[in-house]
């Protein structure tokens, strides 16, 4: 049985390394499109911030921990997949051929339509190749223009803040994290921002990147109904998408991303899908979603990997929660933040400290949260949704004072 | 080491909080919390200053084993000049409040002048703002409590609040933390509300360091076992907090009954720590739900209570049916067998409004009990009282006062000036169970006659906290004495005044001295704190607080003859038990105790004294 | 013979010597913010309840890491941060559903429970007995194990 996996993220080591696991015979290939060991993209920024040398974003740190497990690697793109005919193109021209095959290939980054993006000085922050360029270029006092202060923006503007660039963030949406954060949170995450000397703006769309004439600068940045902004790097950070280009004629059916069944098996009986590129059921809504996060690559590359060896196992579905730290305020959100139809909420605020905390309910349920300020004991929030325990006189409680969680939690799970 | 070395120093009137350096030669005297506070009381006002006038002061100390992995680390205390008494006050107490304010960084608070409208202050670390009370004025402590935990998110954030009663001037108001703690003496709440000062919301992140932490967790693991091993500490106060005296105290005939007149009480198992395991009432369960300790405590004394759901005082009030902080031995007396109220779920509801409303449930209860014996004496009449009849033995008088009190309502505005002025309004000032303004607590010094020296002599105003000599006369700890003897008694009462002056100034609490003597604390200070701290210097320490609490009382203007019992305790003979036709021999007791003290026959250290101390 | 941490919440009083034993052990500090082991109150019931990491069989924060920072301890079969590697992305704290992985501002890495190598600071401080290390097959753990696998969501092998 040959296993083929596209993809060396998180959820290709993780499927590689269930799939050893589970058929200790079978043939394992991990295909990834960079030269580098498979590494976690969640710890570029740390990189940037110089907290850990390029061997720290290893997501495996034997050097010999592949080879050991028997798993064939190939450092090439993958240009074309036959589904039907189980065989896939690298980039070379070489043909592979696959019993099963795993789509692991993640996401990649978009840029908006912006003329002048295409040129030096403006880079996205997604691989390690990246990061070097940027560490090249974001020097102490050197003026860096960040465009997104989504979720990965804003990771990537904490290294950027660490590395003592002149920093101005520019966001088109009309808060911080948007995606991820109300607007109360948005906001308050972005003052925290401006009040630790990072020049956030909102509401704000560049219009075109022209190389700078002043001499001051690479880069000038004109914007909609604001001065231009002058940059010597420019970091794109605007929006991920699952990396499907590849696939157009595999066979596979892709909306958003690579479809898959409730055992992430896409539309082909022997391909499956998991991580970024994957859009699968989300927990709780019986809805299908991309997840591009960490903790559902790890988990959807371990189940699809369980499936491919016919081990039926069925997943139980992807909930969407985040944690950001931003200069040391930390965020997180979980499940359906936004509330649902018929749905309670309660919240409070406190502006002058930057704490905030939100729950939603769903009848006695918990199905959504965010939070501002709080580090300790986050995770039961995931818990008390992910296990759909019935608060029951403890909602009244969280209704009233949603900061008792834990309280709530232990009360609901562990009363006498 | 011990210490943070950090004050922070807060300006009711300017609004303004400055960190400053902890006078660290006055620590190398003074150690901490007790000592410490009072010398810089001493240092910073007039005694003879106004209590509830801005220029009184007010302190929050803790000591250099606050917040440290020694048994009972929990303890605080607040120091200012005390609303009942005008003397030196010194209020101590447990939970979590203090060991928060060690992790915040801060040894102590010193609050002086007055805010223009109501404030709070919030402690974050090292951020320290005083935040606008407007909303909470007029609240209780529990809903104080509930407010400040959801404004500032934080289910650890640790409060410490005065109720109505500390707003409207009731002059035995105390101060509660963590809902049923409270530094509950002299009327260091009411100072706190003069100073238009509501709470204090504190959550600290730092943490707590000591000198050697090796030989300090070595000499801590010990100590922890001796209290572990020891009949009182390891059994009798986990099991029956200090409720475990009651039925002791009754039947050695020292339990001060029906305002003192007499010295049992019949009721008294029924009040008991025995009678709080018994299941009782509708549902026929126990008034005790669970013991409780402050932070670090080993012992664990303290009592969670509930008051059965159908009984009058709390039926159809489901705000009062959860469990919350109960009798402990001393509420139990004043409200119980002083009074003559022998109902014990009314004397838990009477203690609940005493901590929801944030005043001392033993000058409350003595109070009630003058009121009672007034009101038996046609003094005080039922228009006054609003028709309830203050009878001794009413549960009812009991309870509708004590919500009157807390909140300072109707008779209740009487009933809080304590009862020396009570008395003195009605003409009677001897009735007043009081030394220096300030009742004394549960035990009769006709039976217990070192207690009488206690009361006569403590520089807070009557107080079983100042030199606990029941351990002694009745427990036989360190060694029994003969409880109606007056013979020893002063240097035995010197003794205990010392080494609890030194106990109170460590962060630790007293209780531990059930099964420890300073050599049990001086490896620990001295493992914790920089210097050498030797079984002397301890020693020596206290003795120099007690002097230095002495001079502050005598700038005053107390003097000896202020050294004093209540006409009762000295001249009506004890009609019962063991005690029977006995009075307290104070007479005889306190000459001695001011020569052992190096005091001249008129209570005034002699210069040789101070000089010896370094005062 | 694996053992396991068993908390008897009836026993406990609240007095918090788990926690400075576990700050002290792990952080050489008194300072319960640190500390793996925290208890919580019911102030309404009196009831309190020490609260740590259970070290699941399969677990949510190891699976989660992106650097392989959390590691099994073969001894003790705890789930062991390793501080060289953990990057500080927090991942793991919002991954466990029991809130057992917190993050330490100070240090910039998260802290759980190891069982401090097999001999549990908590369980040498508590004055009570509520919390005790012993063999893993104690039906208290297998109390605990219920209600882990209650909230257990990650997907399971059907039979």
């Amino acid at each position: 049985m040959r296993y083929v996996i596209i993809g060396a993220g998180p959820a290709g080591v993780v499927a590689a390394e269930t799939l050893r696991k589970q058929d200790p015979k079978g043939e394992v290939i991990l295909i990834g499109d960079e030269p580098e060991p498979a590494y976690s993209r969640m710890a570029i920024p740390y990189l940037l911030a110089e907290h850990i040398d390029e061997r720290g974003t290893y997501l495996r740190h034997a050097t010999d921990h592949f080879e050991n497990l028997g798993i064939r690697q190939i450092h090439e793109k993958v240009t074309a997949v036959d589904g039907t005919g189980h065989t896939l193109t690298l980039q070379s021209g070489e043909s592979i051929n696959f019993d099963r095959l795993l789509i692991a290939s993640g996401s990649r980054p978009v840029a908006p339509p912006i003329p002048g993006l295409d040129q030096p000085g403006v880079h996205h922050c997604w691989t390690l190749a990246d990061a070097r360029y940027i560490a090249d270029y974001a020097k102490a006092g050197s003026k860096v223009v960040l465009m997104g202060a989504g979720f990965i923006g804003s990771i990537i503007m904490e290294a950027l803040v660490e590395r003592h660039v002149e920093l101005t963030v520019l966001e088109m949406g009309d808060r911080m994290v948007p995606r991820m954060m109300d607007q109360t949170a948005g906001n308050l995450i972005k003052h925290w921002c401006i009040d630790h000397g990072v020049n956030v703006r909102t509401s704000t769309r560049v219009m075109e990147v022209k190389p700078d004439d002043t001499g001051i600068a690479r880069l000038t940045l004109e914007c909609e109904a604001a001065k231009p902004i002058q940059a010597d790097l420019v970091v794109v950070a605007t929006g991920v998408r699952p990396e499907t280009r590849y696939l157009e004629n595999s066979g596979v059916q892709i909306r958003q991303g690579v479809v898959v069944n409730d055992y992430l098996q896409t539309t082909l009986p022997d391909i499956y899908a998991a991580g970024d590129v994957c859009e699968a059921l989300e927990w709780g809504t019986g809805n299908h979603a991309v997840h591009a996060i960490q903790p559902v690559a790890a988990e959807t590359g371990r189940v699809a990997a369980m499936n491919m060896t016919g081990s039926n196992t069925l997943y139980a579905g992807s909930l969407q929660m985040n944690i950001l730290d931003s200069i040391g305020l930390i965020s997180t959100s979980y499940g359906q933040w936004q509330g649902v139809e018929n749905g309670e909420s309660s919240e409070l605020l406190d502006e002058a400290r930057f704490r905030y905390i939100k729950l939603q309910f769903e009848a006695d349920r918990l199905v959504g949260a965010i939070t501002l300020g709080m580090t300790e004991h986050v995770g039961v929030l995931r818990g008390l949704i992910q296990s759909r325990t019935r608060l029951g006189r403890w909602k009244e409680h969280l209704m009233k004072d949603p900061s008792r969680i834990m309280e709530a939690y232990l009360g609901a799970t562990h009363s006498a | 080491m011990g210490w943070h070395k950090k004050v922070l120093r807060v300006n009711l009137t300017t609004g303004s909080c400055t960190p400053e350096p902890l006078n660290m030669e006055w620590a190398a005297e003074y150690l901490g919390q007790r000592g410490l506070a009072t010398k810089y009381l001493l240092e910073e006002i007039d005694p003879k200053v106004d209590p509830l006038s801005p220029d009184n002061k007010m302190i929050f100390a803790t000591g250099p084993l606050t917040g440290t992995a020694a048994s009972t680390s929990a303890r605080y205390s607040v120091i200012t000049k005390g609303a009942l008494t005008n003397a030196i006050a010194c209020s101590n107490s447990g939970g979590y409040f203090g060991a928060e304010l060690k992790f915040a960084g801060w040894d102590m608070i010193i609050f002086e002048g007055k805010a223009a409208s109501p404030v709070y202050l919030h402690i974050s670390d090292d951020h320290a703002e005083l935040l606008p009370a407007d909303d909470l004025w007029g609240k209780s402590v529990w809903e104080t409590d509930e407010i400040l935990h959801q404004r500032h998110q934080d289910p650890r954030l640790r409060i410490s609040a005065i109720g109505v009663s500390g707003e409207k001037g009731v002059l035995y108001a105390c101060i509660v933390n963590d809902l049923h703690r409270a530094a509950g003496r002299s009327g260091v709440g009411t100072v706190m509300g003069s100073k238009n000062l509501k709470a204090i919301a504190v959550r600290g992140t730092q943490g707590v360091q000591v000198k050697d932490p090796v030989r300090f967790m070595q000499a801590v693991g010990e100590k922890k076992q001796v209290l572990a091993d020891n009949a009182v500490t390891g059994q009798g106060l986990p099991t029956y907090g200090t409720q475990v005296l009651m039925n002791v105290i009754n039947e050695v005939g020292a339990l001060p009954t029906n305002n003192a007149r007499d010295v049992q009480f019949e009721g008294a198992s029924n009040i008991s720590g025995e009678a709080m395991h018994e299941p009782r009432g509708s549902e026929n369960k126990p008034n005790l739900v669970t013991n409780q300790a402050c932070f670090g405590c080993t012992i664990a004394c303290g009592r969670i209570s509930r008051v059965d759901k159908e009984h009058y005082t709390v039926k159809n009030r489901p705000e009062y049916w959860n469990a919350s902080g109960g009798l402990e031995y001393e509420a139990a007396w004043s409200l119980g067998a002083d009074t003559g109220v022998d109902d014990l779920d009314a004397l838990t509801f009477a203690n609940f409004v005493c901590n929801e409303q944030g005043y001392d449930p033993i000058t409350f209860g003595a109070t009630i009990a003058a009121a009672m014996e007034l009101y038996e004496m046609g003094l005080i009449t039922d228009e006054e009282t609003g028709g309830i009849p203050l009878k001794f033995g009413s549960a009812e008088a009991l309870t509708k006062m004590a919500e009157l009190v807390g909140k300072a309502e109707g008779f209740g505005k009487t009933l809080g000036m304590g009862s020396k002025r009570l008395c003195e309004k009605y003409g009677h000032p001897e009735l007043s169970m009081s030394v220096k303004g300030q009742e004394f607590p549960a035990y009769d010094p006709r039976g217990i006659q070192g207690m009488g020296l206690t009361y006569a002599t403590s520089n807070r105003g009557a107080c079983h906290l100042r030199s606990y000599t029941v351990a002694s006369e009745i427990l036989g700890i360190p060694e029994k004495t003969d409880p109606l003897a007056t013979e020893g008694k002063a240097g035995l009462v010197k003794a205990f005044q010392d080494a609890t002056a030194a106990v109170d100034s460590t962060g630790l609490c007293l209780f531990t001295t059930f099964a420890w003597s300073l050599d049990d604390f001086q490896p620990q200070v001295d493992a914790a704190c920089e210097g050498e701290w030797t079984l002397e210097r301890l020693s020596e320490l206290g003795e120099r607080i007690w002097n230095m609490e002495r001079q502050f009382n005598m700038a005053a203007g107390f003097t000896g003859k202020d050294d004093t019992l209540p006409k009762r305790l000295r001249k009506e003979a004890a009609k019962t038990g063991p005690a029977k036709g006995k009075v307290n021999g104070l007479k005889v007791m306190l000459p001695e105790y001011y020569q052992l003290r190096g005091w001249d026959e008129k209570g005034v250290p002699t210069a040789e004294t101070l000089q010896r101390l370094g005062l | 013979m694996m053992r396991s941490l068993t908390i008897s919440p009836d026993k406990c009083t609240g007095c918090l010597q788990c926690e400075m034993a576990c700050s002290y052990e792990n952080e050489g500090v008194f300072n319960p913010v640190k500390s793996r082991i925290k208890v919580f109150v019911f102030e309404q019931e009196g009831r309190h309840v020490p609260y740590t990491c259970t070290q699941c069989a399969d677990a949510w924060c190891q699976n989660a890491c992106p650097t392989e920072a959390i590691q099994i301890n073969a001894q003790t079969g705890a789930k062991e941060v390793n501080e060289g590697l953990c990057v500080g992305c927090k991942v793991c704290t919002i991954a466990c559903p029991f809130g057992t992985v917190n993050y330490n501002q100070a240090t910039g890495k998260v802290i759980k429970c190891d069982l401090c190598g097999g001999d549990p600071a908590c369980a040498k401080a508590c004055p009570t007995q509520a919390i005790t290390y012993q063999d893993a097959n104690w039906t208290g753990y297998d109390k605990m194990r219920s209600w882990a696998d209650k909230t257990n969501t990650q997907a399971t092998a059907q039979a």
